[in-house]
């Protein structure tokens, strides 16, 4: 993404002024928390980091970790933290059309629209190439026909970014397009999935004879498989260390919950404060050290030998990943984009999880038998024992990010890929045979 | 904190990596490694000339440079890479930071001024029992004796103190143990080069029988002293682990690009590809954990005693493994002598133990965060 950046704003000191000017101007906790995030996108402070073109400052990494450090004082809230701030509106500033651009991204800084990712399918997981949901185009519209899965939030989504498949006669790879897709419609069925934790925060999604209009294909007719490496670069910082990178709070979105916008900002700061940051995606279901160590000391478990050791690995990995990242930011100039460094941080995310589950068991000991109500911590380690295995998973595997690490970090030979250069129609993949 | 070196920090990284380049190449480490000194004179007098690397840190009034701590871990990190065999961090880490941190301004004029020219070889003998890397359980005595002291006792675990001229040696006084200054041709001293592990890093033990010594600072210094110098030591041994790590790294990504196995390069292999990229993150993670810790204690910020154990434990650790895996990477011919894995190898698991193995630098750190009122 080319970046213009605000020439006033090229220190820390004229950036933290201008953030108090703004906020002495703007912020005031009686006003609708709609009217305080329409200023705050309207002036460009909503994603300080993004192009001056595009509803940003052009702020490098580090500014803009000033800029945030400012709203943090006042507990300011900032445009919502889920998919379409975190993956869409990066990818369609990236790719899409200056309509695109007017119609979509604005909505999503204002808590508008919500939106979902609809990438993964049952037979295209780590090989996500091989998807086969079909766009077809009739007239002025595609028609959609496929499945979905693994796609998060999708009951309360109003969009969803789709890959669909539009021409079967080219290899895997350059038959793709991608899609900003209205999923209120009769085509469209939402399925949540219960998942090992007993939650239902993902869903399987269908699509039959679903419709989306050509001109909202983001980027090239069958380049889909490029504006997808922009999501799921996104991701991957997301999902990894992220660099603290947001506001404190973040403002709900989408179009069934409108009225919760209405509320002022005083009483919606009040109701969340305490509430966890809102970085997306991050450390969200990781306990904190602080609430185990107290634990430990509160049950005589300090004592144990093997729990210090564990205390000592955790707090090192926790430190480390915010350290990796305070580094990748500090190496990143302005404007610079995403690049395959990312998976490290996605990498080091299942590290951390899956110590921090370990530290949280060697300390509970016993008692990580129980769970819900009866269990340690209000049952927050059983959860943390549950939701372990997804970081590893989801965003794109331990396995696919260390394939990235390795070839485009290390430029170690890609494993060769006998399906790369063969026509989609005539490869066996998910429920197609070759008789297709 | 900036997480980043300045501009003349990497151009002093790139001189000391160009220097070792030419002066420490594998066919140099191999060489210096089967001599009892371990080192080449000639080199060493050039590192203080053309460089001032003896120097770079010490203070200018004392023929340093005066340059940080950051400057200071560039270097070894570098050293690091080279396997470089030369006495500096005995001469310049352990026993210059000693001399330094005991604030006895006529010892530092009468004794930073060789170090800092490399025309002294320094180092510092304080371990008596090899489990045990601080002060508290030795029993090397010092006896007052005219206008200075004699002691006796043994040391063990020396670094260069078969070859050096100065022997900084910790001994019990009736004030607690104290730091004191050996030359080395005293009388009553027995110095024995002992058979090393990591053979590019000579280390000897010491037998003191009435050896008249000088006394640095006062009776009863020792334990401060010692307390901030294996403090910023183990942060200084933390970088030199990355350094050669990162070797470890770049060695094994070479070769799986290479090595060609069932009519493939080894590295197109997710088996090879991801033990690779597995290095990467660690060796990453441990250039984070020596740096921040190197920032801290460039800052002189009290979180240093918390970051610099976290440091060694995880940097240790991760040399290890990278170490271990590049063998594993090479196969057999990683397991051969005239590879230089093994070289590596023996440095990961020799520095691994060195100044408190990562068992015990994670229980010192556990220690601090359970003493803290909230982590």
């Amino acid at each position: 993404m080319t970046t213009t950046a605000d020439a006033a704003l090229t220190n820390a000191g004229a950036v933290r002024d201008a953030v108090r000017a703004f906020l002495d101007e703007n912020f005031d906790r009686d006003i609708s928390l709609r009217t305080w995030l329409s200023r705050l996108v309207d002036s460009g402070w909503a994603s300080p980091q993004w192009s001056t073109d595009w509803f940003g400052k052009g702020l490098s990494a580090d500014l803009a970790a000033v800029a945030f450090d400012e709203f943090r004082k006042v507990k300011a809230p900032g445009p919502p933290a889920g998919l379409g701030r975190m993956l869409a509106a990066p990818t369609i500033i990236a790719h899409g059309s200056d309509e695109q651009k007017q119609q979509f991204v604005r909505r999503i800084l204002t808590g508008e629209d919500a939106w979902c990712q609809l990438f993964s399918e049952p037979g295209a997981g780590s090989d996500l190439a091989s998807l086969q949901t079909r766009a077809e185009l009739d007239g002025d519209e595609y028609v959609v026909n496929g499945q979905k899965v693994w796609t998060s939030g999708a009951l309360g989504a109003d969009l969803g970014m789709l890959l669909a498949r539009t021409d079967v006669d080219v290899p895997k790879h350059r038959g793709i397009s991608y899609f900003a897709f209205e999923m209120d419609q009769p085509g469209v069925e939402v399925r949540p999935l219960k998942q090992i934790t007993g939650d239902a925060s993902f869903a399987e999604v269908f699509f039959t004879d679903a419709r989306v209009p050509a001109a909202n294909v983001i980027g090239e007719l069958n380049g889909g498989w490029g504006t997808a490496m922009t999501t799921l670069m996104n991701e991957r910082v997301g999902l990894g260390a992220g660099a603290g990178l947001n506001f404190p709070i973040s403002a709900p979105a989408g179009r069934k919950i409108q009225d919760q916008l209405e509320v002022s900002v005083g009483d919606y700061i009040d109701k969340v404060s305490g509430g966890r940051s809102a970085q997306a995606g991050s450390a969200g279901r990781n306990m904190g050290l602080g609430a185990l160590v107290a634990y430990a000391k509160k049950n005589g478990r300090d004592k144990d030998p093997g729990v210090r050791d564990q205390i000592a690995r955790a707090y090192t990995l926790n430190q480390l990943l915010a350290w990796n990242g305070l580094r990748a930011k500090a190496a990143a100039k302005a404007g610079k984009g995403l690049g395959p460094e990312a998976s490290l941080g996605k990498l080091m995310m299942s590290h951390v999880t899956r110590q921090n589950r370990e530290t949280a068991l060697a300390i509970v000991a016993g008692d990580a038998m129980l769970a819900g109500k009866d269990g340690p911590l209000g049952g927050s380690v059983a959860s943390q024992v549950l939701f372990t295995p997804a970081p590893s998973i989801y965003g794109g595997s331990d396995q696919v990010q260390r394939n990235i690490i390795g070839e485009r970090v290390l430029g170690l030979p890609k494993d060769p890929d006998i399906s790369r250069d063969v026509p989609f129609r005539d490869l066996k993949v998910g429920t197609q045979s070759k008789a297709n | 904190m900036s997480m980043a070196f300045n501009e003349e920090q990497d151009e002093l990284r790139k001189s000391v990596r160009r220097f070792l380049e030419q002066k420490s190449s594998s066919a140099d480490v191999r060489r210096l490694m089967e001599t009892d000194e371990g080192y080449d004179p000639a080199v060493w007098q050039q590192m203080a000339e053309q460089l001032g690397l003896q120097g770079l840190a010490l203070p200018e009034e004392h023929g340093g440079s005066g340059f940080g701590f950051l400057e200071q871990i560039v270097v070894v990190e570098e050293m690091g890479r080279a396997l470089l065999g030369a006495p500096y961090f005995s001469s310049v880490v352990l026993a210059g930071t000693a001399l330094v941190e005991s604030g006895d301004d006529a010892a530092q004029k009468d004794l930073l001024p060789g170090i800092a020219d490399g025309s002294t070889i320094a180092t510092l003998a304080w371990v008596e029992n090899p489990s045990d890397w601080t002060v508290n359980g030795i029993s090397a005595t010092a006896k007052r004796s005219g206008d200075g002291y004699t002691i006796d006792g043994k040391k063990t675990l020396v670094l260069d103190g078969h070859t050096a001229s100065l022997i900084l040696v910790v001994a019990k006084a009736d004030g607690g143990p104290s730091l004191f200054a050996i030359d080395a041709s005293a009388a009553g001293l027995t110095r024995k080069k002992l058979d090393s592990l990591d053979m590019t890093r000579k280390l000897a033990s010491l037998e003191l029988s009435g050896t008249p010594a000088r006394l640095i600072g006062s009776e009863g210094d020792a334990a401060g002293i010692m307390e901030r110098t294996l403090r910023l030591a183990i942060v200084a041994l933390a970088a030199e682990q990355v350094g050669a790590a990162q070797k470890c790294l770049e060695m094994s990504t070479e070769y799986a690009k290479l090595r060609v196995q069932f009519g493939r390069p080894i590295g197109s292999f997710q088996a090879i590809k991801h033990k690779c990229a597995d290095m990467l993150l660690e060796v990453e993670s441990a250039r984070s954990a020596a740096y921040y810790a190197a920032w801290a204690a460039a800052d002189g910020t009290d979180e240093l005693p918390v970051v610099a154990s976290l440091a060694k434990a995880y940097c240790s650790d991760a040399f290890a493994s990278a170490a271990t895996e590049n063998i594993q990477i090479h196969g057999g011919i990683g397991f051969t002598w005239e590879h230089d894995a093994h070289l590596y190898y023996r440095r990961a698991k020799s520095s691994e133990q060195f100044l408190g193995s990562a068992t015990t630098h994670r229980e010192l750190l556990a220690q601090q965060l359970l003493a803290a009122e909230s982590v």
